[in-house]
This record gives C-alpha cells, structure tokens and sequence, in this order.
C-alpha cells in the first residue's frame, strides 16, 4: 500500500503557536492531516536532541514552532530554543540526515492564517523528499534505537540499511 | 496504571469527520487501557458523569479525553478527575477538534490522526505522577495600567471591593481619551461632566494610589505576588506643593508648546495643566519647549509660584509596588493616516481627524467650543465626514472595523448643525453600523431631524480649490461620481492599540495580534483575561470598544481581581521544576538560563545542589532542557514523556 502519509511531529509551545493551530482550527483553515502535534509549556524546553531521536525513531520531518522572538510568555524562552535548533539544524548533515526535515518558526496565538501556510508548505517540503522507511514492528525499532544508543557514530533512520 | 479513554464528538464538531467510535476501539488495544468508550458531549453534565462513574465502575487511576483543545477544556476535566477521587493531574488530553476535525475533510485521514493522538496522549499519562498544588499567600493589591474610563472604573470597583489599588498613568492626567469627547453618543451627554465625577473619586478614594506621569517599565513575578517597577518621570513641579492655582501658566513665556491634550489643535505653555478637570490637577514643565531647559535663562514660573513648587532639577523616580494582579487598561490611539495620501495625509489645516475635531467642538478646548477652520478661524459653512479612514481597508493592511466611528461620526454631525446652523453636513460611508441600545434610532435622527446628508460611498480625492477643499468621491447608491465643496473635512480615523502597546506587552508577558491589540485568554469565554494568570484587560486596549463597553469591561476586570483575591490564598501550578540532587552536580547553568530567578544552589546534605523555589517557577522547562546532567525534569512534561510521544507516533 503506498504510504499517502508522512510521519510529521510538531513540538508547539503552549502559549503561542499551539493557540495559533487552535485558532487555525476555529477558524476552519484547512489543512494536511500530517502533523501529529506534542504540546510544551516553551521551546524553551525543547531539547534538540528531541528532534534528533524523533527523526531516527523514524519521523519523516520535524517542526518547531514557538512565540515570536520577544513575544515569549516565559521572556527568553524562545531565545534559547532560537540559539540551540539552529545549532542542531546545521549539525543534522553531519549525523546523515537532511536538514529539510527540521523546520524551526514562530507562530503567534493570532497568526491562524500564517499557521496554515507553515504547515501546508512545511508538509509539502516533506512530501517532495523520500518518505522514511517504517518498520515492520515495534521491536524492529527498539533495536535499531538500541544499536544506535550503541553505537559510536548516531546514524539516521533513513540510511539505516532497511531498504 | 489502569487508564480510561473518552472520545467525544462534541455533537457534529468532531464527529463529522471524524469516526470516534472507531478511535475508542483502536485506543482499546492500547497499553494499560482498561476502558475505552465513545461520548456525545464529555464536557457536559452527562459526559462529565459518565467519566465519574467509569472511573468508579472499571477503577480507572488515569484518563485520556479526546476532544477539544486543552486550551479550552483542561482544567474542566481535571476538575471532573477530581470529583471521581483521582490525582488531576493523571489526566492527558487529545486535541482531536481543533487540530484534527476542523482543519481535515477527509474522515479515514484524520481518524487515523486522532487515533496517534489519543495513543500519544496514553503513552504520556503512562508517565504521568500525580502532582499536588503548594499554596501560597497574595498581595491584595492591584496594578491598574492606564487612566482611561476602563481603567477608572477598575480601579473604583476594585478599591470599593476593598482592595489597594495603584493605578499608572502615562499622561499627566487621568480621563484618557473619554476626556478628550465633547458629548458622548447616543445621549449626546457632556462627556467631561459623567466623567468627571469619577476622576473625583479616583482621587479622593483612600485605597487608590495615582502615578500620573509614570509608566511600567518591568513586571516581575507571577500572579498573587507581582512586582511592578514604574518609572515616575520627572514634572519638575513639586506634586506635593503644587495646588493647581495656574499662576505659571498665566506668565510662561514659552507659548508654542505642542498641546497634546488638544491633539495639537492648538498650543499651550511649556509649563501647563492638561485641561481644567485635570487629576491630579498639578503643572508640570515639557523640557523640550522650557526655556529654561533650552536656554538656562527663565524660571518665570519658579518665581511667580506661590508655593514655591517648581524643580527644575527633579529627576525621574523608579518607584517598586507589590501587587497581587495587574489590569492593562491602555486604550487606544488613532492609526496613522500620514500615508492617506489622497486625503492629503495631513498636509491640509482643515482635513482634521474626529478626536480633533472633538476638541473644537469642547468648551474647554483650544477655540473655546466654537467650530472653526483651523487654517483661518473662519466658521465652516460645509463640513464633510468621511468615515472608513484606516478601518476597513485591507489595502493599507488595516481590515478591520472600528466599530465606534459610525456613531461619533453622527453624533458629530449632529453637533455640528447644533453649533452651526446654517451649515450644510455631509457624511460618506461605506456601511452604517450602529449595533446598540438607541443606537441605530440615533443615525435616524442624524438623518432626519438634523438634515445629515448620508453618502453611500468612498472619497477618492480631497485637493484644494482657493481656500476650499473638492471632496469628490462616489455615491454608490445613485451611481455617479460626487464632488462636495467642503470649509472642513473630518476624517473618522480607525483605532489601533495604544502607542507602545506591544512593548508593555512584552513586559507584561501577554501576547498582542497585528494590530497591537492585547489578546484575550479566549475570544468569546475569557474575554477579560490573559494567558498570563492575574494580568486582566480592560477596555480598548484589547480591542476597540465604545464607553459603554468599556466600562463594563472594567467592571469585570475588576470583578476577576476580587475572585482571584476572595479566597485569601493561590495555589500554585504544581507542573513544575523538580531536581534530582542526586543527578545534581551544582554547575548552576540552570539558575543562569532561569527568566525567573525560581532556582538557587543551596546546600543539602553536605553537598551542593539546585533547588526550585516552587511558587516563583511558572513550568517553562528552560532548565530541563539546559541541564547537561538531565537533573531537572519539567513535571508533566518530563523527556521520558515526550521521547513517549515522539515514539508512539512513529511506531505505527
């Protein structure tokens, strides 16, 4: 069965983009089923290594979207999240995994036009780029993720040999 | 963990497109889930109950509802998790409505997708401890922000409902924009007279503190325990000797001061009292037009004062108020019509704006409350008002309506054939919208007792033709292209948020739209709260409002301070920062990166260590997510729980 689908794992924080979407959603505004959301209080809590393990356990593509720079309800959360997932976005090459499939922006809770637009274009810059082999089961990643913890150099789900 | 899940379908809403009895049944087979059932409406009363007694029924210990956003309903279903005896916090949510059937067509896609949600949300309450609230004493204090009509009546009801009250005021006087009116609508009620009385009282009132001249320059803390730093610039008039007689006013050399009161319709001295009802009724000094600022020669006014008031060496003060919540108040102030240029963008004397053209038209404003040509002092025999400037206008990047121009721009009309009988009015609009008590008869009014020409049309020009001015626009309705000969054109400018509104929102922590406007906790059900806990809106400054709504918001602002305060003691957000000293190796990049200051290195046992000050951390996970040990963890939010739900996607 071809995959319609992509794998894609949105980190929203609360205040901002997270109202965004909702409002996205109240107001109707159409969009690619895709995106799966995980909520959290900030980007500032955003660990980059969340978007790596997310694309080695087999996500297609992630998104992060917070509050504008100065607009954090937190103050500066976002400021750090700015500093560290550009350092993780051009660190991605390095680990074999195409940097296409990280996107960091910011939404406001009153940009529901502007969401729609980041997740129809972030879903279609996914789609143009080979999807990520899935795995027959759960215990098939659980040990590639186990190999991986292993092994010296983190290799990308996607030149993993599973072909 | 035994967990149950509830899908709702929220009548249509969620049900539509998607297939919730199929989501209950996949979530069946997840992990731990003892229950897993299909709901009409899980926030009403029968939902609600059949949560409560599934709970009893299958001894559930966790619940998953998918619904709506948890934005929305969150805190409604711990409280039901609550009532059935669980921790609120073994609690997840689903956002099955906002996120997946409002925004999908197709029904297999999105129940796919509310399916990975739900198995998202279980897998993170597989995780989830139950938490438990620290309470926390508050300041029954409240910072009001901004001394317009809805600021003053914040700060009346909340200091008649007993609390102190500090309120700040940008200009040197309270009575905001509201002051500024001649009459109000549909009364056509003196404005300064249903005003005044209520600056009275703001003054006098003994529980309430007035900064005028000040403004908030940084709001530290968090709700029942805020700490507002306000700068009190400099009047270089003692305030506290100052009575208001006006003596310096009277011999002020300096002349040509801008008069911001009178929105520069005319001018003042260097040294002035806003307007006659000023509160507080004090002088104080604008350096830029002071001689003695500008030339070190002067001090007229040092000398005539009789109490010896005036400071010309005063500096700003930076006073610090504890408050327990803070009510923005800020108003609104008129959009820039400078790139108007086929208005003239104010290049013509007498294409003035309707709150100018409001201080003509006042007793107390610079002509006396004779409506004259500003160019020429000659009384206008045509006045023309155009209504939509910078409001409805999507090409200048101004959609939306100002909803009050309509009606002051009638009530103007109204009182300019009051003031000038043989004059002639004509008003052109694109739509009349008058949605109000004795509004809509008002227009009629305007129309038919007053002899108000209504055009039904745009202006595409106003250019001169000896001292006159050509109006020409369309009159859509007889289909012909118009041009009125007008003496003076009043322009009904649409509002945007207050001049500097997006930075005090940036210090308040509170989030603005395009047009600077602060946003509302939610559009229809929280209209007088933020997102941030105990920071209120009131009035204009969320949105333009008229004096009644205003009021009312005020009002109600005032009425959430006083519940927030009614119980005496907060409890806190226990989703927050919790440290493993055993992890803890006491580097202290945690206390760094903290907006908050919430962490500290102490000493525990003979060994050095971070410690969360629970009621200051407000659960941003900035530390967590710095911590090179992973000695921090966000409670409720904790890596393992969102590696969780990274993982339960894309397994399947």
């Amino acid at each position: 069965m071809p995959i319609l689908e992509r794998r894609i794992i949105g980190f929203l924080c609360n205040w901002c983009s997270y109202g965004g979407a909702d409002a996205a959603g109240v107001s109707r505004f159409t969009q690619p089923t895709d995106l799966r959301v995980v909520r959290l209080p900030c980007t500032g809590r955003m660990n980059p290594i969340f978007v790596v393990k997310a694309l080695l356990a087999g996500a297609d593509g992630v998104l992060v979207s917070g509050c504008h720079p100065k607009d954090c309800h937190y103050s500066e959360g976002n400021y750090y999240a700015r500093r560290r997932l550009e350092v993780i976005k051009r660190f991605l090459p390095v680990l074999g995994i195409e940097p296409l499939r990280f996107e960091y922006t910011w939404v406001s809770a009153a940009e529901a036009k502007r969401w729609q637009e980041v997740v129809t274009a972030f879903t279609e810059q996914i789609h143009a780029l080979p999807p990520v082999p899935r795995l027959p089961d759960d215990t098939g990643i659980e040990r590639l993720l186990r190999e991986l913890e292993n092994s010296p150099l983190p290799i990308c789900g996607c030149h993993a040999g599973h072909e | 963990m035994r967990i149950g899940v509830f899908v709702c379908h929220c009548g249509s809403n969620i049900a539509a497109t998607v297939d919730p009895a199929a989501v209950a049944m996949a979530a069946d087979s997840m992990p731990e889930v003892a229950y897993a059932t299909d709901l009409m409406y899980a926030c009403a009363e029968p939902g609600q109950k059949a949560i409560v007694e599934a709970i009893g029924e299958y001894r559930l210990t966790g619940v998953v509802v998918a619904s709506c956003s948890p934005r929305m309903h969150e805190p409604t279903f711990r409280k039901t998790v609550e009532r059935a005896g669980l921790n609120p916090y073994l609690f997840e949510m689903a956002n099955i409505r906002e996120h997946v059937s409002w925004i999908g067509k197709d029904k297999e896609a999105n129940t796919r997708k509310a399916t990975d949600l739900v198995r998202m949300a279980v897998e993170k309450l597989r995780r989830d401890a139950p938490l438990h609230s620290r309470r926390f004493p508050v300041t029954k204090r409240v910072l009001v922000i901004g001394g317009g009509i809805a600021g003053i009546q914040a700060a009346l009801d909340c200091a008649e409902g007993g609390l102190d009250v500090v309120l700040v005021e940008k200009e040197a006087t309270i009575g905001g924009k509201m002051a500024k009116l001649d009459k109000t609508f549909p009364t056509v009620d003196c404005s300064s007279c249903i005003l005044g009385p209520k600056m009275v009282d703001v003054a006098q009132h003994p529980r309430i503190t007035l900064h005028a001249l000040s403004e908030v320059e940084e709001l530290s803390g968090f709700v029942g325990n805020f700490k507002a730093k306000i700068r009190k610039k400099a009047p270089y008039v003692d305030w506290n000797l100052c009575t208001g007689c006006g003596a310096c006013l009277a011999k002020c050399p300096s002349k040509k001061a801008t008069d911001r009161f009178n929105e520069e319709t005319g001018l003042t001295t260097a040294i002035t009292i806003p307007f006659p009802q000023a509160i507080p009724k004090k002088a104080h000094i604008n350096p830029e037009f002071c001689r003695h600022f500008m030339t070190g020669k002067c001090g007229v006014c040092a000398k005539i004062c009789p109490a010896k008031a005036i400071r010309f060496e005063q500096e700003d003060e930076i006073v610090v108020e504890e408050v327990g919540a803070v009510i923005a108040a800020t108003g609104y102030d008129l959009a820039d019509w400078s790139g108007y240029d086929y208005l003239g963008g104010g290049r013509f004397p007498d294409v003035i704006t309707g709150l100018q053209y409001e201080r003509l038209l006042s007793a107390s404003g610079p002509t006396g409350g004779h409506v004259v040509r500003p160019s020429d002092g000659r009384e206008p025999k045509t006045v023309v008002f155009i209504q939509c400037v910078a409001s409805r206008d999507p090409s200048k990047g101004r959609p939306s309506c100002s909803g009050f121009c309509c009606m002051y721009t009638a009530k103007q009309a109204v009182l300019t054939r009051d003031h000038c009988p043989d004059s002639k009015v004509h008003v052109f609009y694109m739509d009349v919208r008058a949605p109000g008590k004795m509004y809509d008869e008002f227009i009629r009014r305007a129309v038919d007792e007053y002899g108000v020409d209504y055009i039904r049309g745009r202006v595409s020009q106003i250019f001169r033709k000896g001292e006159r001015y050509v109006v020409r626009g369309a009159d859509t309705l007889a289909g012909a292209q118009v041009e009125v000969e007008a003496d003076l054109v009043v322009l009904a400018v649409g509002a945007q948020a207050a001049h500097g509104a997006e930075k005090l929102a940036e210090r308040l922590h509170i989030s603005y739209d395009d047009q600077g406007f602060f946003m509302e906790g939610h559009p229809k059900l929280r209209p007088m709260e933020t997102n941030t806990a105990g920071v209120f809106l009131a009035g204009a400054c969320q949105g333009p409002k008229d004096i009644p709504s205003s009021v009312a918001q005020g009002s109600g602002a005032a009425a959430k301070a006083l519940c927030l305060f009614a119980k005496g003691v907060l409890e806190n957000d226990p989703q927050i920062a919790n440290v493993r000293p055993g992890r803890c190796v006491a580097c202290g990049k945690c206390v760094k990166t903290c907006p908050f200051g919430a962490l500290n290195i102490v000493e525990a046992r003979g060994r050095r260590t971070a410690e969360v000050v629970e009621t200051v951390c407000k659960g941003c996970g900035i530390c967590t997510a710095t911590c090179p040990q992973g000695a921090i963890q966000l409670q409720h939010s904790t890596d393992n729980q969102i590696l969780a739900e990274v993982n339960a996607l894309c397994r399947f």
